[in-house]
């Protein structure tokens, strides 16, 4: 076990290419750190140099106050799951897990024991010597986090350990995994670009863009207080709602109408220096159909009436997609966000809001339905450089 | 549907028609020196494909010959010793060449291009001045260093795409698992990569066995002069004699191994030669 601290650390390609810039994370003795963010961020970069399969071309790594950056693979005592999950084909099982034991000279019968208990935890007993071709996808994943946890290593990296099972495997494993590393104890990074998965396994989150880390906290901290446009589009899901807005006479104009600030907001919004014209987000869980709501709950909130355009309903509560007329809100960190996620194609003539609402209501596809939200909860952003204007702390 | 049946039967006719006349006009010239090597001196010449006198005495002559023998002895040395050192070396630069980003990594590729198409008559006359002045003409040297130098192109290309196609996590996997490059190469890549270094082996093997060429040019006495040049020295036992059954039976004797060999791991060469061309 062994806390990891990565100081300035950066990486530049030898064709030139800055994949990781001043990456500072501290991550304490057995913690679960994920690191998430759209493909092409720097994740792997980022786990690989801390692996010591990629060199570190700026900065300092240190495990457990040691400076490692020199050091090989081997001499780090690190652990690492692929999402290729790189089993030797040519192995059994039990060898492919015994292989780092047997790589450090272990005897054979603490090789043996130590694969059994593996095996036992991983639920594999009955494959020990089956060739990885004959697994199925779940079980080679399984062997591959065997042959991590073996050898007790001082850390585990795993790089999109779940990325190649399907959609309910792959929900079922993220919990396995999660217990594992309770269990286990280990210092973890998990590098994922699923924002459900950062969201539910780790104890922090670090998000990354384009090399640089934008955020590092809890999943809780992330959702409520993010830093800046980026991490509040990238968190949550169905993701939140942006749409441009101004600031004037202690109101917010935006195209669901003019919006009151709260004290909070304003307060927050003037420490900021927040410019005049800004753009506000909405999470979805943060409407409600106005018509379940009485008297004093609506006159503490704020409503628009749209259109329902679809109508998702989840059983437990129900997805409403209005069109709301009016600019849309542009900035460099929106579009790639649009990009990553491939909704892209542009809603002409209005910004798509979602809302989740109560399965109690009762709107239908086509209604004019009249919505409410909290304006205390909403966030501003600041459109030219996307930090967050409300963020408090 | 029966209309496409009928097609499709005609279309089935005329591909074995094709294939019949392709495998007669391979095959007869094969099946006609078989033949020779059969027949008794008298009947050598009764324009017969099918021997009226069946004799097994062509093959007892070249077995009682320390020509042939000796021949054999060097062709099976010189391939073998050839073969060895062109798979260990391919192995190596083709491991380079698919793993490594290293300077020069396009032009080592492009002259060995170079020497695979380069025209070897054109070298015969400058090898034979060099090898004499080096003291390597007409020993075992003289053949295994020419042979491996044409034969490492083949071997480099057929090895680096069986290399491209061993996952690189695989070593990156060794490599945290606490193992040496060395050690990932042992005992991850290399056993993985076996098949290819056999596949290679063979066909680099049966690329000296054949060459003529280099073995009558730069050999002059039997101490390393190898069955295809032998051949070509064959006597009958008079200057009036016909050594053609004896040349017969030594040509079956050298070419069936191959063709058994060949039929055996056909499937095994074919995925070599076309690995790199199907899976990029
Ligand atoms: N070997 C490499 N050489 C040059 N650039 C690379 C290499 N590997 C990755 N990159 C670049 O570095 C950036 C980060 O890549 P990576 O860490 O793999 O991203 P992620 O894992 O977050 O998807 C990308 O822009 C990628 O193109
Ligand atoms: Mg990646």
């Amino acid at each position: 076990m062994a806390e990891i601290v990565l100081d300035k650390v950066s990486k530049r390609y030898p064709d030139g290419a800055l994949a990781v810039s001043d990456v500072d994370i501290t991550i304490a003795d057995g913690e679960f750190i994920i690191l998430v963010g759209p493909s092409g961020c720097g994740k792997s970069t980022t786990l690989n140099m801390i692996a010591g399969l990629e060199d570190i071309t700026g900065g300092e790594l240190r495990i457990d106050g040691q400076r490692v950056n020199e050091r090989a693979p081997k001499d780090r005592d690190i652990a690492m799951v692929f999402q290729s999950y790189a089993l030797y084909p040519h192995m059994s099982v039990r060898e492919n897990m015994a292989f780092p034991l047997r790589l450090a000279h272990v005897d054979k019968e603490t090789i043996n024991r130590k694969v059994e208990e593996a095996a036992r935890i991983l639920d594999l007993g009955q494959h020990l010597d089956r060739k990885p071709g004959n697994l199925s996808g779940g079980q080679r994943q399984r062997v591959a986090m065997g042959r991590a946890i073996v050898r007790d290593p001082k850390a585990f990296l795993m790089d999109e350990p779940l990325s190649n099972l399907d959609a309910k495997l792959r929900v079922q494993m993220r919990t396995s995994v999660a217990k594992l590393q309770r269990k286990l104890g280990t210092t973890t990074v998990y590098v994922t670009h699923d924002q459900t998965e950062a969201m539910t396994l780790g104890d922090r989150v670090v998000v990354m863009r384009g090399g640089l880390v934008q955020q590092i906290g809890s999943p809780q901290a992330l959702y409520e207080q993010p830093v800046n446009l980026f991490v509040a589009g990238f968190i949550g899901s169905p993701s939140m709602n942006f749409l441009p807005a101004t600031l004037a006479d202690g109101q917010l104009r935006t195209p669901l109408g003019a919006v009151p600030l709260t004290d909070r907001i304003r307060r927050l919004a003037e420490a900021a220096k927040a410019p005049r014209e800004v753009i506000v987000g909405l999470r979805p869980e943060h409407f409600e159909d106005a018509a379940l709501l009485d008297e004093a709950e609506l006159g503490a909130g704020a409503t628009f009436t749209a259109t329902v355009e679809v109508m998702e309903s989840m059983g437990s509560d129900k997805f409403a997609y209005f069109l709301v007329e009016g600019e849309t809100a542009t900035s460099a960190e929106l579009d790639e966000l649009a990009a990553e996620s491939g909704s892209a194609e542009m809603t002409d003539g209005g910004a798509q809001i979602v809302t989740r609402l109560s399965a109690a209501s009762s709107i239908k596809e086509g209604d004019e339905a009249e919505v409410w939200f909290d304006p205390d909860k909403l966030h501003l952003f600041d459109p030219s450089d996307g930090r967050t204007l409300t963020h408090s702390d | 549907m029966a209309v496409l049946g009928g097609t499709e039967r005609a279309a089935k006719v005329r591909w074995s028609l094709i294939n019949i006349v392709v495998l007669v006009y391979a095959l007869v010239p094969v099946l006609w020196i078989v033949s020779l090597s059969f027949k008794t001196k008298e009947t050598l010449t009764d324009k017969n494909f099918i021997p009226r006198e069946w004799t097994l005495q062509n093959y007892a002559d070249i077995f009682t010959t320390n020509q042939f023998l000796r021949a054999l002895l060097n062709s099976v040395g010189i391939a073998v010793i050839a073969t060895l050192i062109a798979v260990v070396l391919g192995t190596m630069a083709a491991y380079a060449i698919a793993r490594l980003d290293f300077p020069g990594k396009r032009l080592l590729v492009g002259v060995s291009l170079l020497i695979a198409m380069f025209p070897q008559v054109s070298l015969v006359t400058p090898l034979f001045e060099m090898e004499r002045s080096l003291g390597l003409f007409d020993t075992w040297p003289g053949l295994i260093l020419p042979y491996i130098t044409f034969a490492l192109p083949l071997a480099i290309y057929t090895l680096s795409a069986f290399f491209r196609e061993i996952p690189w996590e695989l070593e990156k996997a060794a490599k945290m698992d606490g193992a040496t490059p060395a050690q990932a190469f042992r005992r991850v890549i290399a056993p993985l990569a076996a098949p290819g270094v056999f596949t290679t082996a063979i066909l680099v093997f049966i690329f000296c066995w054949n060459d003529f060429l280099f073995a009558i040019s730069l050999t002059s006495t039997t101490s390393s002069r190898t069955v295809p040049a032998a051949l070509s020295f064959f006597q009958g036992s008079s200057q009036f004699e016909d050594p053609t059954g004896t040349v017969s039976a030594a040509a079956v004797v050298i070419t069936v191994p191959i063709i058994l060999f060949v039929l055996f791991f056909q499937r095994r060469i074919v995925a070599g030669l076309t690995s790199g061309a199907v899976k990029g």
